[in-house]
């Protein structure tokens, strides 16, 4: 190798440029290689979606397509309905998450209970999560929407934005519990066994040692079922509640044309799209954390 | 950390070629206005033989209607429910009849269901027109084609004799009223646009769903036109009374059209053998059979 000029850094992610004589030259190469293949994919994007398109627009019905769904003219006439009923999605998704964390948590907590005294409860949450899940969610907001209110119970709202947002906290607590329980018993055994030499409760030993390190390992998980929520909100609609979907559902069969659901679409995309990012992005953060600390 | 930056790049790059694609056909917005109707509406003239029709299947009236139909438009009586062939009801007997007037044997009319979004979807159809209380409004009439109205009705109110809405004699009466109406009806335009209540109403799907609501208390009343209003009290909802019917001129009354593929030149035949019905009291028939029915139904004015 030359003998002027320092030695190439080491490192993994330079290893096909290590042979390369300086730092300076290094760093400009890489740059142009970072420009070429910025410019190499941008290209065959524009190629990709150019063949695409071409395809679609090539369609004799394209137009006929075109003016059903993508009008501008319609799209600007849905928008405020559309954008009114997802407040309401956004409003309900955010009442519902924080219940659904709560309640999730407490069920994974007696789940993961020990002892043949805590056997009734284990087993009502056992049924409680395997009858849910069980259960397709659009028919547990249909029986559970229409039918309690019906009972006429005393006490008991009938509002059917209440039971839709009862339903879908009820539903993902289920779904939601399994995560939790799946982290608590990710954490090694010694933990609760050392936890509970020390003197602590079985319930004191869930609350300080166990679930504190479950729940950072199931972050990113929950996240997920944060994106799926925000979504499933929607199907409160079928019981009569103008949210978003169902906005955009009116604007279509009021003038048969579906350029509502698009400005639905873009909304819910707008949400759900930077959440996927923000999970993404805490993922790999925390997968660097614990690499770090176990090196 | 180039990895990840090098995958931001990237996706700019993909954005950048998005937006670039984007505005390139953004303008093509107002060459589809002729696209559409290039075949056809100017053959009115053309022969109404049967052969000479523009039919899906030759020989045969394919005709859709929902999924399922319901008195007292398609399959009135305790064994005809969803069966249209059984030639009762307003819409189902009508076809029968405009079938008979265009040269078609009853044998030769054949079924099919869609749902309300398939039947406007762009897209070639599987049906010569579709019949469904499709509403004609000139919006509507830029994607579709109607027929000339075969039922004008008028719009009432469903609720119980216990509600506080029950005794309401004009639009005003039911500003505090929690009403509810089935998607892509004019009865929700209605409700918007002429009572326009305090709280929005809420819109179902089907009128199975606004039952449902009806007996869970969750809204006070159901904004409906009058002849399905007449089945909901009678078969749906226990106990459900009319309250009334809404004067016709607090709003366009609603016309019923039957619906063909934009450009479809089977309307202009249809419309004769429509305006052949209307003229020798065939049509009228139909309409004291199954749609009108004894006892008067208050007026709810303005």
């Amino acid at each position: 190798m030359s003998s002027v000029g320092p030695p190439s850094p080491e490192g993994p992610e330079i290893g096909r440029a290590r042979l390369l004589p300086t730092g300076l030259g290094l760093r400009a190469i890489l740059r142009e290689e970072g420009a070429r293949s910025a410019l190499i994919a941008a290209s065959s994007t524009v190629l990709l979606i150019g063949l695409v398109l071409w395809w679609v627009l090539s369609s004799e019905a394209w137009p006929a397509v075109q003016k059903q769904f993508f009008s501008p003219v319609h799209f600007r006439a849905a928008w405020p309905d559309v954008l009114g009923g997802f407040w309401l999605d956004i409003k309900m998704f955010l009442v519902a998450e924080v219940l659904i964390l709560v309640i999730a948590l407490l069920l994974a907590m007696i789940r993961s209970l020990r002892g043949p005294a805590f056997f009734p409860l284990r087993a009502l949450v056992i049924i409680f999560i395997d009858l849910v899940r069980g259960i397709p969610i659009i028919l547990l907001i249909l029986l559970l929407g229409f039918g309690i209110p019906a009972l006429q119970l005393t006490g008991v709202p009938n509002s059917a934005l209440f039971w839709g947002v009862a339903t879908l906290v009820i539903s993902y607590s289920a779904y939601t519990a399994e995560v939790y329980r799946a982290g608590i018993e990710s954490v090694h055994e010694s933990q609760r066994m050392a936890a509970r030499s020390l003197g602590l409760t079985q319930f004191q030993a869930l609350r300080y040692v166990l679930v504190p390190q479950a729940i950072r390992n199931v972050v990113p998980a929950l996240l997920n079922g944060f994106i799926s929520l925000q979504k499933d909100v929607a199907l409160v609609f079928v019981l009569g509640v103008r949210e978003g979907v169902r906005e955009a559902q009116i604007y279509t069969a009021s003038t048969f044309n579906y350029t509502g659901y698009l400005a639905a679409t873009v909304l819910f995309l707008s949400v759900s799209v930077p959440l996927a990012r923000f999970t993404d992005w805490y993922t790999e953060r925390d997968r660097r954390r614990k690499q770090a600390v176990g090196s | 950390m180039s990895g990840s930056q090098k995958t931001w790049t990237k996706m700019f790059a993909l954005l950048a070629a998005l937006l670039l694609v984007a505005a390139a056909c953004g303008n093509s917005d107002d060459t589809d206005a002729d696209a559409g109707g290039e075949s056809g509406e100017g053959s009115g003239a053309a022969s109404c033989a049967v052969e000479d029709l523009n039919l899906v299947t030759g020989g045969t009236l394919t005709v859709a209607t929902g999924e399922p139909a319901f008195p007292p438009w398609v399959g009135v009586g305790d064994d005809n429910f969803d069966v249209p062939e059984s030639k009762t009801g307003y819409e189902g007997s009508l076809v029968y009849a405009l079938a008979a007037d265009l040269g078609f044997a009853d044998d030769d009319v054949v079924w099919v269901r869609t749902g309300f979004d398939e039947a406007i979807a762009p897209g070639p159809k599987n049906w010569d027109f579709n019949i469904q209380q499709y509403s004609i409004t000139d919006v509507r009439d830029e994607v579709v084609d109607f027929s000339d109205p075969y039922y004008v009705t008028t719009q009432a109110l469903v609720t119980f004799p216990d509600s506080e809405f029950a005794n309401a004699s004009s639009v005003g009466d039911l500003k505090g009223a929690l009403l509810g109406a089935q998607i892509g009806t004019t009865s929700l335009d209605f409700i918007e646009d002429v009572i326009q209540p305090d709280t929005e109403a809420n819109v179902y799907d089907e009128n199975v769903d606004v039952e449902a609501a009806m007996n869970a208390g969750q809204i006070d009343g159901l904004v409906v036109d009058l002849p399905t209003a007449y089945f909901i009290i009678a078969v749906q909802v226990e106990g459900a009374i009319i309250a009334g019917q809404f004067d016709a001129d607090a709003a366009d009354p609603e016309q019923l059209g039957m619906l063909f593929a934009e450009g479809n030149s089977l309307v202009g035949c249809v419309n004769g053998a429509l305006q052949n019905l209307k003229d020798n009291g065939t049509l009228q028939g139909l309409e004291d059979t199954w749609l009108t029915q004894d006892g008067g139904v208050p007026i709810i004015g303005n």
